[in-house]
């Protein structure tokens, strides 16, 4: 697979553990005590939909329904909540990856920030059809921030597929 | 498995097509949804992940941590001395008003026996830190170093130096969730302190709190303190909750009157978590001695 589809490097193919990794690690993320900061990423949502683009036939809407629901223990929100949302960025995702990987990542962050939006005015419409207040347009202001990273998390999430094939002591890579 | 909008040939097909899967997982989780905040039948299955992921938790809240603690090293000796001038003058009224407290405690028991009422249940309470506001945007939450075994019943009272603050409403066994009283959906019972009328606050957003169910002629007015009022069996009575600052008498049969807490309810750090002892059970009366007697 290449970076792009209209690049000409070849990469590594991704290791299993390793998407598990990303994504316990964008999990731990999402669970640091932010509070109501405005502007903080969904991490697991980015990670998620990152690799519902890149890898559609083993990350999708299982995975994404799992993580929902550890989400949702973990910031202690209704049992489901990110659940369904994940379920439905994961199939957004999963039904662009043919499309989106011939843009460049710029262009991706564009097709991804519709996606990332669409999932939070799905929760926010559960919690308010349950009887919640409104949380505010601050809580809308973390999906551009997510957006935003996509680009270097492109380059870091890629980082291990770029290694070359054939071992050499001599490069730094 | 075949993508979406690429039907696979049938000898590379691979379980149900991602349509049915998506409806599948959709209707999963609406039933968790219907089930969790209608009926909330899942508290053990959140029990058995939180202990999960507690040390996930842990670490997560290691760089907040950080942070803070790098604050307050940071803080100027200026306002230290400040602040300990403040605590001083507050210890020196606090100390008078124990002195009293002891005598008054004494006279009060005394004056209990006399009229043949039962003493009053000594309540248990524990200390604890507020580590960190809930994520979950929609409600009004913090979460407590203590939990179920440090002794916090759900349904304890929070209190911090001035007053409630709000109630424990999930324990697991190192953390304890309280939600806040300005939390929409959070209902304190309550009497008025100046003419001991009763009634129920309810959180009312933008950290005020709103007395329902009162008719427009209720001798409330601006300036009232309003205490717990012990009826609940939760919360032990007399703990300061709010002030009235607005009683609007036009509009319906019932006056719309709202208060703001007295204590910090989004601010305080160090809180107590009180509760009520285990009533003990009800002396069996003379008559239904007989009765059970009787029927045997």
């Amino acid at each position: 697979m290449q970076p792009t589809n209209r690049s000409r490097r070849i990469l590594q193919p991704v290791k299993q553990w390793y998407l598990y990794l990303s994504l316990l690690v964008a999990f731990a993320m999402t669970l640091i005590p932010t509070g109501h900061l405005p502007g903080v990423p969904d991490w697991l949502a980015l990670v998620l939909a990152f690799w519902c683009v890149r890898e559609p036939l083993r990350i999708g809407l299982g995975t994404g329904f799992v993580f929902g629901l550890l989400v949702d223990v973990g910031h202690g929100a209704a049992l489901g909540q990110h659940a369904l949302a994940y379920v439905l960025l994961a199939y957004g995702a999963n039904a662009l990856s043919r499309r989106v990987l011939w843009f460049s990542p710029i262009e991706q962050a564009l097709h991804i920030l519709p996606l990332l939006l669409l999932i939070h005015v799905v929760m926010v419409a559960i919690r308010m059809l349950a009887g919640a207040d409104f949380p505010g347009w601050w809580y809308f202001t973390g999906s551009f921030t997510a957006a935003l990273l996509w680009v270097p998390l492109h380059f870091v999430l890629l980082l291990p597929q770029f290694r070359p094939t054939e071992r050499d002591d001599n490069r730094p890579i | 498995m075949s993508l979406i909008g690429h039907n696979a040939p049938p000898i590379f097909k691979r379980g149900p097509a991602p349509t049915v899967r998506l409806m599948l997982y959709v209707s999963a989780a609406l039933a968790l949804l219907v089930t969790d905040l209608k009926f909330r039948y899942l508290e053990v299955m959140r029990q058995a992940v939180a202990v999960v992921l507690y040390p996930v938790e842990r670490a997560a809240a290691t760089p907040a941590d950080v942070v803070l603690n790098a604050a307050t090293y940071f803080a100027t000796l200026a306002k230290v001395q400040k602040e300990n001038g403040l605590l001083r003058r507050q210890q020196l009224r606090m100390a008078e008003q124990l002195m009293r407290h002891d005598q008054l405690a004494q006279e009060n028991s005394r004056l209990r026996t006399l009229l043949g009422m039962r003493t009053d249940l000594p309540a248990r309470s524990v200390a604890a830190d507020v580590l960190y506001a809930a994520h979950d945007p929609f409600t009004r939450k913090v979460i407590l170093d203590r939990g179920s075994t440090h002794g916090i019943v759900l349904g304890d009272a929070v209190v911090d130096a001035r007053g409630v603050i709000g109630q424990i409403t999930r324990i697991h066994p190192i953390q304890a969730e309280v939600t806040l009283l300005t939390d929409k959906e959070q209902a304190i019972p309550i009497a008025v302190q100046r003419n001991g009328l009763r009634g129920v606050v309810f959180g009312a957003g933008a950290g005020q709190l709103e007395l329902r169910y009162l008719p427009a002629t209720a001798d409330v007015q601006p300036g009232d303190t309003l205490v717990t009022s012990g009826l609940d069996g939760l919360y032990l009575p007399g703990l300061p909750v709010a002030r009235v600052i607005r009683v609007d008498r036009d509009t319906q049969a019932f006056a719309r009157i709202f208060c703001l807490p007295i204590g910090g309810v989004e601010q305080s750090t160090q809180v107590l978590v009180m509760g009520r002892l285990e009533l003990p059970p009800p002396p069996m009366s003379e008559a239904s001695a007989e009765v059970s007697g009787g029927a045997r």
